[in-house]
């Protein structure tokens, strides 16, 4: 009983209330409301992905036919009545050079996904080969002074997940560090505030390519003559700089609304600024603070892809552009595998920035 | 000297023709020791009352003097409870407390400093409560930390706006109580502001009813002659009890009838008479 409870709590706490009936059938405890909720909290869900996947299965297969017919009149125009009728026996054949390139099916990307997944094996056992190969030779390499030989290596699929990640985790750092201590002193003063205001609403709706280059030509000039990895630095400053802005409007928001009750009991308890800044104002706000936060972290994430895309830095952006340039015929549903994948990134990463503002927020009940 | 001294105070809250003129004319003197109940309507200007006492706010003419000395802030002299608790919602009971007494013993080490703490929660029954926070609580508990964490810093006044007016009656009749039981310690100065005449003559030495507002002004003061401690069923019978809270109802409902017929607003009701279905 105590241990259906902790699961459910745990589950509710992380924004998953609607696993409840489902925990109640692992811990056997199964009643009628329960079957009920779970018919409607997962079987129609379900019905519906499937749904999903029927229409868009329809729809490839439409698209399909349509490219089909436009490339066998192309042929019967271009090359007259033999040339068609080969071209449609090679589409009937199944032979990749001939397939009509466009929408993939449900099928296609499920195949794609476990390629990719085939590639990431292959690759790493290549890295570790590598590794063990050289072992021995960095280790003179670093005895001497020189820097060792590291993979340079073709990245996979999963490796491009996690460079996108350390992206946003950096830009996201950047941006807390820069938004939440300028919201708190925008926020504080009246007179600061309006003498920025129009700084953050002209900055706030730029777009991010713009930020993009505006990072380039600032990081360009300043990592010359230093080999360093300037398209990492790029991209993460730039998705630094366009997701502040949610932060650093909410955090002087919230600091400057801060419930008059509170700061009266401040003045009466005579606290000095410094405590009534971090013992009083701040926890007042940290439920704004860390909505913010939520919102930069989802827009840091959104921004990224099209960021790297644009940056030539590697990552999960990059990977969807070079499969697109590539034009190989299994690209387009690796482009839709890695929208999938950014999608479910995206959601947990909202999840986990909720979580965290249930803990830290002393208004348990809040949180959307 | 008096203790506390109110001279020609007068409040204003904005400037030129929008300006609401609150408090005019304010005068009062309490004594060390006393416990004077400040009894009005609500909107009458009694939160803007303690706030010029206590600090937070300045009057726009006239002084108010402490002990002879004229008030420009807050003090740790000056204990408030406050109408709506105001508890810090994101620290727990303990926590609300050891706040107000870190900053009223700086000089006190940890130990010296939870002890108090405890002694206070022990003080308002909240001991087995130390460790939750305002939300868990129920309106009473949360007026009694609010009572503990004013008195955890030893004001040598304490001053109460309206402390019991959001609860119900049973608990406002035992937490009068137990504030009572409190103050009759080490008699410390008392002002009570509220809207409860049974309350004010019950708890207090003196009563004095606030005109209300705009230009609120103090009303005469009823001295109330009852021994303490007082017992609350036997002061049902007793004539003296009757007689005071008989001339301030009194008093209290000629301001409502002047207010009244000084309000020039008629409304005309039109005249309706309802329909028969029946014919």
């Amino acid at each position: 009983m105590k241990q259906s409870l902790t699961l459910n709590k745990v589950t509710r706490f992380m924004g998953f209330g609607t696993l409840k009936p489902f925990t109640a059938l692992f811990t056997g405890k199964v009643q009628k409301e329960d079957i009920l909720t779970i018919l409607k909290k997962f079987i129609v869900p379900i019905a519906s992905i499937l749904l999903f996947i029927g229409l868009w299965h329809a729809g490839s297969r439409a698209l399909f036919n349509m490219e089909a017919d436009y490339k066998i009149e192309k042929a019967l125009t271009d090359q007259g009545q033999k040339a068609a009728n080969e071209m449609k026996a090679c589409i009937a054949s199944g032979d990749i050079s001939c397939q009509p390139n466009t929408l993939p099916s449900p099928t296609q990307v499920w195949a794609s996904f476990q390629t990719l997944l085939k590639d990431h094996k292959v690759i790493s056992a290549d890295k570790l080969a590598f590794k063990e190969k050289t072992a021995a030779m960095n280790e003179k390499r670093v005895a001497a002074g020189q820097d060792p030989i590291t993979y340079t290596g073709r990245p996979s699929f999963v490796d491009q997940i996690f460079t996108s990640l350390k992206t946003v985790f950096a830009g996201f750092l950047l941006a807390l560090l820069i938004a939440v201590p300028i919201g708190i002193v925008i926020g504080l003063s009246e007179t600061l505030r309006s003498s920025f205001n129009w700084l953050i609403q002209i900055f706030k709706p730029v777009s991010p390519v713009v930020w993009l280059l505006l990072v380039f030509m600032i990081v360009k000039t300043m990592t010359k003559d230093s080999n360093q990895d300037s398209a990492f630095i790029i991209s993460f400053i730039s998705v630094g700089l366009c997701s502040m802005w949610a932060t650093l409007v909410n955090t002087a928001m919230g600091v400057s609304s801060v419930d008059k009750d509170y700061i009266n009991v401040a003045k009466v308890l005579k606290l000095g600024a410094f405590q009534k800044v971090f013992k009083v104002i701040l926890p007042s706000s940290l439920p704004l603070i860390f909505t913010g936060l939520r919102i930069t972290l989802s827009v840091a994430w959104m921004v990224l892809i099209a960021i790297e895309l644009l940056a030539q830095s590697p990552g999960l952006g990059s990977f969807v552009w070079e499969e697109f340039q590539n034009g190989a015929n299994d690209s387009n549903s690796k482009i839709i595998v890695a929208m999938f994948v950014i999608g479910l990134i995206g959601f947990l990463l909202d999840r986990i920035m909720l979580t965290i503002q249930k803990m830290v927020s002393f208004n348990k009940n809040e949180g959307l | 000297m008096s203790y506390l001294e109110l001279r020609n105070i007068c409040k204003t809250y904005g400037q030129g023709a929008g300006s609401t003129k609150v408090l005019s004319n304010i005068n009062l003197k309490i004594e060390e020791g006393e416990f004077v109940a400040i009894v009005g309507f609500t909107g009458s200007g009694k939160t803007t009352l303690v706030n010029l006492i206590n600090g937070l706010l300045q009057p726009t003419s006239g002084e108010v003097l402490f002990k002879g000395n004229p008030v420009v802030g807050t003090s740790h002299e000056r204990g408030v409870i406050f109408q709506n608790y105001s508890l810090l919602p994101w620290l727990t009971v303990g926590q609300n407390v050891q706040m107000a007494v870190k900053e009223a013993f700086p000089k006190e080490k940890k130990g010296e400093i939870s002890k108090r703490v405890n002694n206070y929660v022990e003080m308002v029954g909240l001991t087995p409560a130390i460790n939750k926070r305002p939300k868990e609580l129920s309106g009473g508990m949360r007026q009694r930390v609010a009572v503990a964490r004013a008195l955890a810093m030893k004001p040598e006044m304490i001053i109460m706006d309206e402390p019991l007016g959001a609860l119900d009656a049973l608990t406002r009749g035992n937490l009068q109580d137990e504030i009572l039981n409190i103050w009759s310690v080490d008699k410390r100065t008392a002002l009570l502001i509220t809207n409860d005449v049974d309350e004010g003559i019950y708890m207090a030495d003196r009563i004095i009813p606030l005109r209300p507002g705009p230009n609120a002004t103090l009303g005469p003061e009823f001295k109330i002659d009852i021994d303490r401690p007082r017992d609350k069923t036997a002061l049902n019978d007793n004539p003296n009890y009757k007689k005071t809270r008989n001339a301030i109802i009194e008093y209290l409902m000629d301001i409502g009838n002047e207010r009244k017929s000084e309000a020039k607003t008629e409304y005309v009701l039109p005249d309706l008479s309802p329909k028969s279905f029946v014919a």
